[in-house]
């Protein structure tokens, strides 16, 4: 018993060393493209392309000012509650999709035109109903990271494997069970890339809406930057984005993703592990 | 435990069954009626529809027509292949049904255990992932799921195919000590006659396209009462002497020009 737990710690203790190993060449990645970032400086000058330091330093300026964390927060709220919605209309979505083709047939056009449109266009039209408030936002980051999701889920719902549905009816399991135990366990593995996805859309959506409706958060910072020529400013507010993006992809996405593929790594033998 | 008296209550009664997939029919007419604590040996040539048949008794597909009635309690099903569930550990692939029993998770865990132990799987081995299990591993990860509900009847299709010869015994073993002790009876689909004569009270065999059953032979002696000699005599007097079995290999030369 307490060997078995030792195991399943020692397991996990593994994955993080695994995890941050991962971490630790992501930042190698970083370092190359800072140092592509810092040729370019050196090539077209200060006012075109500010050094990567020199960013750096405007961008800790930026986060040491308590204003710029209520924009930054603002921004964050619109993004996540956008993408809390989408995630929910294209999980109910994409699983209805997956459980019936009558569905699936219906769902298939209706994406197909909500994806064909561009999402500035979505900007305009939302800018019309809602002026410049948060449902803009929201609304924008809604229409963009749902079908990313209903997508993801509908393809997991239909590639499950019927085989175990009959083992499971062999054994007596109802719909719900069948539901509860297999269904949403296979649909899991396929919703997390998924939601990763349309969380990344759902912020690059909700600071460009910010910035063409001009309604604050980043996106308004980043219009001002623009106004007043500042390139260093409104890179440093880029670097803020991508890092909040990057904070919640590492500290979120990536460690329920491992826990949820963890059987697929077993059979992977150890160099080969990501 | 002698079968006249438990003829009167048959624990499975199948009549009438027909099926058909997408209009082709396979199954029509099969009627198959199993005594309590019996085990029937299931034979007949590949794509006849003892699967299907299987399948339908178990409540797993709904057939086209005919009737099924089962009284027994609990039945535990093997399929041909192994359906385990990839994400989960071969202890929580075993437990799987007592979940769905809705039993607390200590408990699961221990029969769980006892399964793997009556189908001869390492402890070591009931935390690996199907994905790192031998075949025949899974295969018998299957078998102890059937058994852990403790069921009074069993559907067994061709379970033990990916064993070798010593484990296949065991397994064989298992199921001979089970119809004695009328622990379970079952329906075991097999293509080995050997393995049909060893176990089972009575061999049934289904005709080559699925309409109805051609015939059903008692076995001679009781399960686990006949060595190896007797098996041997037996298969070889099936087929050499009784039509029954003069088509349940014909598969190949029919399908060979
Ligand atoms: N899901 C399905 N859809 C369509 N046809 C099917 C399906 N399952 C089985 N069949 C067909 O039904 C027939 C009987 O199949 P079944 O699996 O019952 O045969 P079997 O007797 O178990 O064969 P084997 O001994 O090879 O396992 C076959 O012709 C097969 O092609
Ligand atoms: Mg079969």
């Amino acid at each position: 018993m307490t060997t078995a737990r030792a195991g399943a710690l020692l397991d996990r203790l593994g994955r993080v060393g695994q995890f941050l190993w991962s971490g630790w060449a992501g930042l190698a990645g970083l370092a190359l493209f800072a140092a592509l970032w810092q040729a370019g400086h050196e090539r077209y000058g200060d006012f075109i392309l500010p050094a990567p330091l020199a960013t750096l330093a405007a961008g800790l300026t930026i986060a040491a000012d308590p204003a710029a964390w209520e924009l930054a927060g603002q921004t964050t709220l619109r993004a996540v509650e956008g993408f809390a919605l989408a995630a929910a209309a294209g999980a109910a979505g994409g699983l209805a999709a997956g459980y019936s083709a009558a569905t699936m047939r219906l769902a298939r056009p209706i994406l197909t035109v909500l994806l064909g449109v561009p999402p500035i266009a979505w900007i305009v039209l939302a800018m019309i109903w809602f002026g410049s408030t948060d449902g803009t936002i929201i609304t924008t980051v809604l229409v963009a990271a749902t079908p990313v999701v209903f997508v993801g889920v509908a393809e997991g719902a239909v590639t499950r494997d019927r085989g175990l549905d009959d083992m499971a009816r062999a054994f007596g399991a109802g719909p719900l069970a069948r539901l509860t135990t297999l269904g949403l366990r296979h649909v899991a593995a396929f919703l997390f890339p998924a939601l990763t996805v349309a969380l990344g859309s759902a912020f690059k959506v909700a600071v460009m809406a910010e910035l063409l409706a001009n309604t604050g958060g980043i996106g308004g910072a980043l219009a001002a930057a623009r106004a007043n020529l500042d390139v260093a400013e409104a890179l440093a507010w880029v670097l803020i984005a991508v890092a909040g993006l990057i904070a919640v992809e590492y500290t979120l996405v990536h460690p329920i993703r491992s826990e949820f593929e963890r059987w697929r790594n077993a059979a992977r033998p150890w160099g080969v592990k990501r | 435990m002698t079968r006249e008296t438990t003829d009167a209550a048959p624990s499975l009664t199948l009549s009438g069954i027909g099926h058909a997939y997408l209009g082709r029919t396979v199954l029509d007419a099969v009627d198959l009626t199993l005594a309590a604590g019996e085990v029937a040996a299931l034979v007949g040539p590949s794509g006849c529809g003892k699967s299907t048949l299987a399948h339908i008794a178990a409540g797993v597909v709904e057939p086209s027509r005919g009737r099924v009635a089962r009284r027994y309690r609990r039945h535990g099903m093997v399929f041909q292949d192994p359906r385990l569930l990839p994400w989960a550990t071969a202890r929580a692939n075993i437990a799987y049904p007592l979940r769905l029993l809705g039993l607390p998770r200590r408990e699961r865990r221990e029969r769980a255990e006892q399964a793997a132990q009556r189908v001869a799987l390492d402890r070591a081995d009931l935390d690996k992932f199907p994905i790192e299990l031998s075949g025949g591993m899974r295969q018998r990860t299957a078998i102890a799921r059937a058994l852990a509900i403790d069921p009074d009847f069993v559907y067994f299709d061709e379970p033990f195919t990916a064993l070798d010869v010593a484990l296949k015994r065991r397994m064989q073993d298992l199921v001979i000590e089970a119809a004695r002790g009328a622990r379970f009876g079952a329906l075991f689909i097999t293509h080995d006659l050997m393995e049909a004569v060893r176990i089972a009270h009575r061999v049934v065999v289904m005709d080559a396209h699925g309409r109805g059953i051609a015939g059903t032979r008692a076995v001679p002696g009781k399960p686990g009462g006949r060595d190896d000699g007797t098996v041997y005599r037996l298969v070889a007097g099936f087929l050499s002497d009784d039509p029954l079995f003069r088509h349940i290999h014909d598969i190949d030369e029919r399908r060979t020009p």
